[in-house]
């Protein structure tokens, strides 16, 4: 009963804290969506072009990379963490940078977790056009940019479910932003960071408010981006 | 006017067989050459080798006159000088009139301009009604169609078709092969398709090579290949085979033509 309870309780205090636009709350979800916008960015923009070089080029080595981006892909947010903040920690070989308990920190070490979800997926998103598909286009008179433009839109569903997979692989980890954000408030204090804190605190109703908000928020993201994949998609259908 | 392609001892290996192996063929600017030949033969190789798409494992391809040394830059600006329709052409997701007008944009022809070359060819080969559909929207002609718009919208110094009119109906067939052969010779340029149709031969080609194995087995003019060239009929005339040939009227057309 209690757990009801709480749940519409909480419930209830996320859409009051949203509606009354509390302060600290949309500090926390503004924090959240920057951190995990800008990770997002930057794990597409490394694995995009590098899930199309795995894709399309043969070299030596190639099935061992494979094997070791699609064993990252299942990498424990907490183990990212660990391996950042090793690197940032003050004694770290990055740690002149002073980054640790920052904002980039989380960032890095969420590009660290999304990036060979990235990768694998658009590997996979590329490798399912037809293999005879960029000899044609080279045929048109396209440079290589343009080569790559294209193929880009040809696999833009996988690809748009790669960026949706990255960011809600980073928007849902807790382990690394703690481990390298510390969960500060007013500075590295994120939704999931907030929510494990609250819940610690014995604030059940705050952490499913914030919860909810969590959800809202990933749910909005995904969204839109999945209107942009599916948009202008128009089959007849099943027959 | 057309520029000349000249290939030169070339052997491709694939999947460690020799697939193709062409001592010399030479086509010179403005003609127009037809590849016949069984299943398998490297028609469709050869025809990736002179479109620069495939490096051969040696040899060398010369291309109006300098030899192609594949280096990147250099073998693109090669490429936008031809022009390719594919065995199994792949229109890209998107409508007819982007697919007709892909190759000019990546050769920086935008706007009106672009619009008035892609609209002229659509309605040269009867599908300007279909502009906005899919390519998944299309028949299996009016797709080949397409892509034999997205080729000759480029208007190009080269062109190379394999199989380009399979799908079409022979009517059509017809008028189409009269027509390039008009337009390829009306602006000199250098053509070389590939045909299991013998018929198409003396209709389009100025000369014949029949590919068997990867080798050039025979050239000629197209009257002069006849039909029972390889295969079990090998050797045999017209009238004992049971495929008649030479088709009456064929000859003439094709003197007609020249
Ligand atoms: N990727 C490949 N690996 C191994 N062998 C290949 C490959 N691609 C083609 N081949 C072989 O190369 C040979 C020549 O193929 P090609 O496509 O040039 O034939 P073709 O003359 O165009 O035949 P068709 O009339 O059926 O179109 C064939 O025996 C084919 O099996
Ligand atoms: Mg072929």
């Amino acid at each position: 009963m209690r757990a009801v309870g709480a749940t519409w309780e909480g419930l209830v205090r996320g859409i009051e804290l949203l509606v009354r636009l509390d302060p600290g709350v949309l500090e926390v979800v503004w924090l959240t969506l920057r951190v995990c916008g800008q990770s997002t960015f930057f794990s597409v923009l490394v694995g995009v072009p590098l899930g199309a070089f795995l894709a399309f080029r043969r070299f030596l080595g190639r099935g061992l990379v494979i094997s070791v981006v699609n064993t990252l892909m299942g990498i424990p947010p907490t183990v990212a963490g660990l391996w950042v903040s090793f690197l940032l920690w003050r004694s770290g070989p990055l740690g002149r940078l002073e980054l640790i308990y920052t904002p980039t920190a989380i960032v890095i070490a969420q590009v660290v977790i999304a990036v060979p979800l990235v990768t694998g997926l658009s590997m996979a998103a590329f490798q399912q056009l037809p293999p005879k598909l960029p000899a044609q286009v080279l045929a048109l008179g396209a440079s290589p940019a343009q080569l790559f433009w294209t193929l880009l839109k040809e696999a833009r569903l996988g690809l748009l479910a790669a960026v949706i997979a990255g960011f809600g692989g980073v928007v849902s980890e807790v382990g690394a932003s703690m481990m390298v954000g510390g969960n500060i408030l007013h500075h590295t204090r994120v939704l999931t960071t907030a929510i494990v804190m609250e819940v610690g605190r014995g604030n059940f109703a705050m952490a499913w408010a914030l919860s909810f908000i969590l959800l809202g928020l990933t749910f909005t993201v995904t969204a839109v981006l999945t209107v942009l994949q599916q948009g202008r998609r128009r089959y007849g259908g099943w027959p | 006017m057309g520029v000349g392609l000249r290939a030169e001892r070339i052997k491709v290996i694939k999947g460690r067989v020799q697939v193709l192996a062409v001592d010399e063929l030479e086509i010179a600017s403005g003609e127009i050459w037809g590849i016949i030949g069984p299943n398998g033969a490297g028609k469709s190789t050869l025809l990736h080798v002179l479109s620069l798409l495939e490096r051969p494992d040696e040899g060398t391809v010369y291309f109006d006159g300098r030899p192609v040394n594949w280096r990147r830059r250099e073998i693109m600006e090669l490429r936008r000088q031809l022009a390719v329709v594919f065995q199994e052409p792949l229109l890209l997701n998107t409508t007819v009139y982007q697919n007709v007008a892909l190759g000019l944009r990546f050769r920086g022809i935008k706007g009106p301009e672009a619009g008035r070359r892609v609209q002229k060819w659509l309605e040269i080969l009867g599908i300007a009604h279909l502009a906005l559909r899919k390519p998944w929207e299309l028949s299996g002609g009016e797709a080949r169609r397409v892509s034999l718009a997205r080729a000759l919208v480029l208007e190009p110094q080269v062109l190379l078709l394999d199989e380009p009119f399979v799908a079409l109906d022979t009517p059509t067939r017809a008028a189409l092969l009269v027509e390039l052969r008009r337009l390829l010779k009306g602006r000199g340029i250098t053509a070389l398709f590939v045909t299991h149709d013998f018929m198409e031969l003396p209709l389009l080609a100025d000369r014949v090579a029949v590919l068997c194995d990867g080798r050039i087995v025979e050239t000629g003019r197209p009257r002069d290949i006849p039909w029972s060239s390889w295969g079990p009929y090998r050797g045999q005339t017209g009238e004992e085979s049971p495929y008649p040939w030479p088709w009456p009227g064929v000859w003439t057309r094709d003197e007609g033509a020249k």
